[in-house]
């Protein structure tokens, strides 16, 4: 009988595919999963709420200005009469695109200059004195420039929400991607010189699929920290910008913008900064732990244990 | 033994390799010398024998192996394998000649993909150079488990799952794949336990009598050299010192190294090992980014001769098969192989010179 059970195990294995194992360890990651379930109920609440909580976050009630929370307003109104909680449904839309695509593109630029930088030795030298040099660019005065420059063509091309939005992407985009790519680069230098690539070239697998196949799915782990960390990042620089003023419109809400707008009352009604700081924070608490537990799981090593 | 040698025509030649890596040094990253790994290397492997290639470590064996399959750029030599020259094929033939050529390399832990599943491993070279099906592809991945003694179940584990004997034979059957003619084995046994390198020596002995594969085998290992090798090349400093087939030189080294190093193979027999005189070499060997001027081995050698310091020796046959660099055996005219006549032609080398 426990023969056939081992028989049974077995072919079951055999049977299953690899995401189906990914899956399994993903879910012995307490943390990763309430992180998950974190994100896609912001996610969703974001996404469908404004529908549920018919009140416009740019209503202005101004009798009911600076209110705490009640019933009619779960999270308070702000010095306008303006519900919050539906501003941190609206800013939560924004902010959240806003840091999903940012951290993608830094994360693709950062992984293709990384792994270049690191395969090709030729491109080594010119790569990373790229990167230097964007390391050592004053950020701030150089996101004033890009943005003086291009907001009026991108908001005469796309509108004027969606020009910012570009904007400010690419913008965050650019300009942090260089950590992201000196991990990459590093790992990759020293995943070179192990045997299984050497044994694949002696197979004779060209360049790019001997960096598709054995190069990135062994970066994957600092690629998936990077990314975590990225959202949060990303989060926080377009609130800066939106502090600026050089974000989004005013009377657009942001997380970040939320957040600032409400340091000026925190005397008068503290909780107006917690609402917008929580959301922030439990996002990027709950992406980071996601990301803590697709490393674990997308690792053959580790799984199973 | 040795003469069905003659029939049979090499498979391998080599001719002259050299591989010298740049040293790099300064704020400009200027050569300012470099590393002679491994410096006019010459040999032939004859179809369907194995040579083994010994000598100590950093002395460029495993440099000598990959050099042969083209993994490093050369800096000097010919190389042809099956009359194809591969020393100065493109990338491009280069990839279309692989197939021919494989290698079973030294740590079966970190020869092997972490991320990929046996089946993949085994897969990859078919992947590259074959248009199977997915369904053809998995029969030959399980008939290549079969042949290395691996389970069929094993197909969709991982290697870490498995011991060392087990990876390396997940690593000889990637090799196997696309039916190779040529298998360098970069010290295929030198990570193992000793039980399991039996074990896998024997598979590869019975894996090339199946398949009439010809094996370089790199080891430091000079018993098992011993047991697997048909003829034995001995480098010392990036050179072949001496190549001979296995009996004359395990019976009758004649490259003083080549004696130094059999005697410190550890001899069983307690009769047998009172009588046998160890020689311990003096010194270290010298940086191969340095090598001493004349003979490599002229600053450790016990018999050594002025002449030695002052000028290379030539790698000369001196008997039938059996190559020598030294200049105790130099210009010898008669070509009877053994230690005695080893010490015979050192003396009429001095009265010569």
């Amino acid at each position: 009988m426990t023969d056939a059970t081992v028989q049974d195990a077995r072919q079951s294995r055999a049977g299953r595919s690899q995401w189906a194992d990914v899956w399994d360890q993903f879910k012995t990651h307490r943390g990763a999963l309430l992180g998950m379930g974190f994100f896609i109920f912001i996610s969703l609440l974001v996404i469908f709420g404004p529908w549920l909580w018919d009140i416009p976050p740019n209503y202005i009630d101004i009798r009911a200005k600076n209110q705490g929370p009640s019933l009619a307003h779960p999270m308070g109104t702000d010095q306008l009469g303006r519900d919050t909680f539906a501003q941190v449904l609206a800013g939560g839309r924004v902010s959240l695109l806003v840091g999903v695509t940012a951290m993608a593109l830094s994360l693709v630029l950062g992984t293709l200059v990384g792994v270049l930088a690191g395969y090709f030795k030729r491109l080594d030298g010119p790569l990373m004195r790229l990167t230097d040099l964007f390391l050592a660019l004053p950020l701030l005065p150089l996101l004033l420039v890009i943005i003086m420059l291009f907001r009026d063509t991108l908001r005469a091309a796309f509108g004027p929400e969606t020009g910012i939005f570009i904007l400010i992407v690419f913008v965050i985009g650019i300009t942090s991607w260089m950590q992201t790519a000196r991990i990459v680069r590093g790992d990759v230098l020293s995943l070179k010189e192990q045997e299984f690539v050497l044994a694949a070239r002696s197979i004779g697998t060209p360049s790019h699929r001997m960096i598709l196949r054995h190069i990135l799915p062994n970066v994957l782990s600092p690629i998936m920290v990077s990314a975590t960390l990225g959202i949060a990042n990303a989060i926080i620089t377009e609130s800066a910008l939106s502090f600026l003023g050089l974000g989004f419109p005013s009377d657009f809400p942001t997380w970040g913008r939320l957040l600032f707008d409400s340091t000026n009352f925190m005397t008068l009604n503290p909780e107006r900064v917690i609402w917008p700081g929580l959301a922030i924070s439990l996002t990027v608490l709950s992406v980071n732990y996601i990301g803590d537990g697709l490393r674990d799981a997308l690792d053959p090593r580790i799984r199973g244990r | 033994m040795f003469d069905a040698g003659h029939a049979r025509r090499p498979l391998v030649e080599v001719r002259g390799l050299k591989m010298h890596f740049p040293i790099l040094a300064g704020v400009l990253r200027r050569r300012v010398g470099e590393v002679k790994a491994v410096d006019g290397v010459s040999f032939d492997i004859l179809e369907g024998e194995t040579l083994g290639l010994v000598g100590e470590s950093g002395c460029g064996k495993s440099t000598c192996g990959r050099a042969i399959l083209r993994l490093y750029d050369i800096t000097e030599g010919a190389i042809r394998i099956n009359g194809r020259d591969i020393a100065r094929a493109s990338h491009a033939e280069l990839r279309k000649l692989r197939p021919t050529m494989q290698m079973v390399f030294q740590d079966p832990q970190a020869s092997l993909n972490p991320r990929m599943t046996v089946a993949k491993i085994i897969a990859e070279p078919l992947d590259e150079h074959t248009t199977l099906s997915r369904r053809e592809k998995m029969q030959r991945v399980h008939e290549l488990m079969d042949a290395v003694g691996l389970s069929r179940d094993f197909a969709n584990r991982f290697p870490h799952e498995f011991s060392g004997g087990q990876r390396q034979r997940i690593g000889i059957a990637r090799a196997l794949a696309l039916n190779p003619q040529f298998i360098v084995c970069d010290e295929p046994i030198a990570a193992l336990d000793v039980s399991i390198q039996a074990q896998v020596v024997n598979l590869l002995e019975d894996l090339q009598e199946q398949f009439g594969l010809t094996y370089l085998f790199i080891s430091h290992d000079l018993s098992m050299v011993r047991h697997i090798a048909d003829r034995v090349a001995v480098m010392y400093l990036g050179k072949v010192v001496e190549l001979a087939p296995r009996e004359p030189l395990y019976s009758a080294p004649l490259h003083p190294y080549t004696q130094a190093l059999l005697s410190a193979v550890p001899e069983p027999d307690p009769s047998v090992r009172s009588t046998t005189e160890r020689i311990i070499l003096e010194g270290d060997v010298p940086s191969p980014a340095n090598p001493p001027e004349g003979c490599n081995f002229s600053t450790r050698c016990p018999r050594v001769m002025d002449i030695c310091r002052r000028q290379e020796p030539e790698f000369r046959e001196v008997a039938a098969g059996h190559f020598v660099a030294c200049h105790l055996c130099s210009p010898q005219p008669e070509t009877t192989a053994g230690a005695t006549a080893a010490t015979q032609v050192s003396k009429s080398v001095q009265q010569g010179e």
